[in-house]
């Protein structure tokens, strides 16, 4: 059980920047994601932690001891590789205990803590095996075992569940909250998946080109991103945009966009101009057309049976996506009215910060009233 | 796009049975060409095993069957001294693989793992080596061979084999490394090993079929080797396989042991099949792998 903390640590390889004075103070016993486009430094800072690769500048402490040059065995943690990384021609007991057998403890304690780790994760039936004879889910598990056998104080995970089929993925992902749950290992988890990091984390990171967007609970994330990069980031399907033209009245600006769209809206704070507007397509709903926000024509319905998705098209360059609980009863190539209410409405200036505006204050508040993990957030 | 300019060109098929002719008439080839191939490898062999066994002027007549007289053989095992280059060439074929895959392995590790700036000058420097013909090194080392005071000694053939055997073996090992995942040898590290623990306990385990297709190339190199054979040892108890059976003399001037010549050849290759078949399942996967993945 440990903390962890980096301070401005920034690597580049071969002078090209890849983290970029990343600071980050994780506490302990918390289960942080990281998410972020591929290519973001995700792995990059992962194994910086891990000390798989050496920092550029900066330092990383763990449990409040400064650990910057201290190699990774020596670390306190303990790694799950994307490709599992099992070693191919070891049975699954040495494998689970190859880390103990290197540290030179005597064969009965190391086949001891094999045992007791391999029953946890339920892959004692499986001791005698090699890798190649386990199906991918057991694969994970025992990749999880090894990790869990060196009693670590940080658990870093690399896209864990991505080689998985979807339906194991979920039972792993609740295995590894339960884990968390049992051991209060602080934990440190790299997902390109929503649902994984909204339901495991206790905090998101969000990282873009290297650099940490925001960072905050699923629930902050959700309802008030920072910037344009962060809205678009957290949810599933994306969040819709749109550029909007703004025309000062007043105290307020009237916002005008494709499919027809004039919203009137009052930008509190810094009174910067919205350039770009947002909606999720949960927070959308379909009339009829005139009746709502903005028009727009439906283009192509997507039903997967227990929820439908409508793709509107308001112009040449924008289509926007609808959430629907039920089948609209408009077909393909109607016209069709979409209409949202005011705090579902995100206003973002030129250079992709949000802007607070007098609705969305109501949204804020309804983001504090949700149960976030454990009152963890920020 | 139309769908007339997708549509492939109007030919009318053949029937079903000109395809079947067509692939029977192509296997019919393959087998043709297959067969050549062995002859054209194995024949020699044959021949030798046959002329072996055939005594006098029966060896001048042109029968394809052998004769099943082994007194070649005999005559050649109660020979100290071909027995002596029999030792000696073991001696020198399996030091020579033996520190040939060593000391491959190490560069290999080096030049696959760890990033220097160097890397990609001292591979090339590495290929150089190999492909310079014997005969251009073959002075200059005579010269350092004498300055080592390793004239008519094995160990100087050990020394020269080295300079062919280590530049391909740390090529082929090198790919081998370079190929093998990054994310095992880092769990590895985690899991406290240091560079030597990760080599010998995770690599080599694994490396099995590349090490025996490079130690037994590197082993054959050495036993086939003339040139520096003949020109490094001066004395017969010192002498390799090759070169004894090359300065076999007759009973006469006149005469040329052609018969004995053909059993010793025969003796000589029989060790080295025998390494072959032994290891032929893992060589087979050693040259493939890291071909696919998989
Ligand atoms: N060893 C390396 N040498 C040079 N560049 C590297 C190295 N490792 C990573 N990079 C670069 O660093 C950047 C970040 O890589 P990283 O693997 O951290 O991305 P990621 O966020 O994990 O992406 P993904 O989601 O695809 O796994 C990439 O642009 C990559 O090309
Ligand atoms: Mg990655």
């Amino acid at each position: 059980m440990a903390s962890v903390e980096l301070k401005s640590v920034s690597k580049s390889y071969g002078g090209n920047p890849v983290i970029r004075g990343v600071d980050l103070a994780i506490r302990d016993g918390e289960f942080i994601v990281f998410v972020g486009p591929s290519g973001c430094g995700k792995s990059t800072l992962l194994r910086l932690i891990a000390g798989l690769v050496p920092v550029t500048e900066g330092e990383i402490s763990i449990g409040g001891e400064p650990v910057t040059d201290v190699p990774a065995s020596k670390r306190g943690i303990a790694f799950v590789f994307q490709s599992y990384a099992l070693y191919p021609h070891m049975t699954v007991a040495r494998n689970i205990g190859f880390a103990l057998e290197t540290l030179g403890l005597g064969r009965d304690a190391v086949r001891n803590k094999v045992a007791e780790v391999a029953k946890l994760l339920k892959v004692d039936h499986l001791l005698a095996r090699r890798p190649r004879e386990l199906s991918g889910g057991q694969r994970q598990r025992v990749a999880i075992g090894r990790a869990l056998v060196r009693k670590p104080e940080v658990f870093l995970f690399d896209e864990p569940l991505s080689n998985l089929d979807s339906d194991l993925r979920m039972e792993m992902r609740i295995e590894i909250a339960r884990l968390h749950d049992d051991i209060g290992t602080t934990m440190i988890y790299v997902t390109h998946d929503q649902a994984e990091a909204m339901t495991l984390a206790d905090r998101i990171v969000v990282l873009n080109h290297g650099v940490i967007e925001q960072v905050g609970s699923p629930q902050e994330l959700y309802h008030t991103p920072k910037s344009r990069f962060v809205a678009g980031f957290v949810g599933s399907p994306r969040m819709n945009f749109s550029p909007v033209k703004a025309t000062g009245v007043g105290a307020d600006w009237l916002l005008a966009g494709p499919g027809g769209l004039r919203v009137e809206s009052h930008v509190t704070g810094n009174r910067s101009t919205p350039a770009t507007i947002g909606v999720r397509p949960e927070a959308l709903s379909i009339v009829a057309p005139g009746s709502g926000r903005l028009d727009g024509v439906i283009e192509r319905i997507e039903d997967l049976g227990h929820e439908h998705f409508a793709y509107v098209r308001l112009d040449a360059d924008n289509s926007w996506v609808i959430r629907l609980p039920a089948r609209p009863r408009e077909d393909r190539d109607t016209k069709v009215g979409l209409s949202f209410r005011d705090e579902d409405l995100f206003l973002f200036e030129e250079s992709g910060a949000r802007l607070d505006h007098a609705a969305s204050h109501e949204r804020s508040a309804a983001a504090v009233a949700q149960p976030s993990g454990g009152g963890m957030a920020a | 796009m139309t769908d007339a300019a997708l549509a492939l060109p109007a030919r009318r098929r053949r029937s079903s049975a000109s395809y079947r002719l067509e692939r029977r008439i192509k296997k019919g080839f393959l087998v043709v060409a297959v067969g050549l191939v062995l002859i054209y490898t194995l024949f020699p062999y044959y021949w030798a095993i046959v002329s072996s066994t055939k005594q006098g002027a029966a060896l001048y007549r042109n029968t394809f069957l052998p004769a099943f007289d082994f007194t070649y053989y005999k005559a050649l095992y109660e020979n100290k001294i071909f027995l002596g280059s029999l030792v000696n060439s073991a001696f020198v074929a399996s030091s020579t693989t033996a520190l040939s895959l060593i000391l491959g392995i190490s560069a290999a590790y080096a030049l696959g793992r760890i990033d220097f700036p160097q890397r990609r000058g001292v591979l090339m420097t590495i290929l150089m080596i190999s492909i310079f013909p014997q005969v251009v090194v073959l002075s200059g080392m005579f010269e350092l061979i004498n300055w080592l005071g390793l004239y008519n000694r094995p160990s100087a053939l050990i020394l020269t084999y080295l300079l062919a055997t280590v530049p391909f073996t740390t090529w082929i090992l090198t790919t081998f490394i370079r190929e093998f995942p990054r994310e095992l040898e880092e769990a590895a590290i985690i899991d406290g090993c240091s560079h030597f623990r990760i080599l010998t306990k995770i690599l080599l385990p694994l490396m099995g079929p590349s090490l025996a297709s490079t130690g037994i190339l590197a082993f054959i190199l050495a036993w086939n080797e003339f040139l520096f054979a003949l020109t490094f040892i001066l004395t017969d108890e010192n002498r390799t396989v090759p070169v004894a059976i090359g300065l076999m003399g007759g009973s006469s001037r006149y005469e040329y042991p052609f018969g004995q010549i053909m059993a010793a050849s025969v003796t000589v290759t029989l060790p080295l099949i025998v390494l072959v078949l032994i290891f032929q399942r893992r060589i087979v996967a050693g040259l493939t792998a890291g071909a696919v993945k998989g």
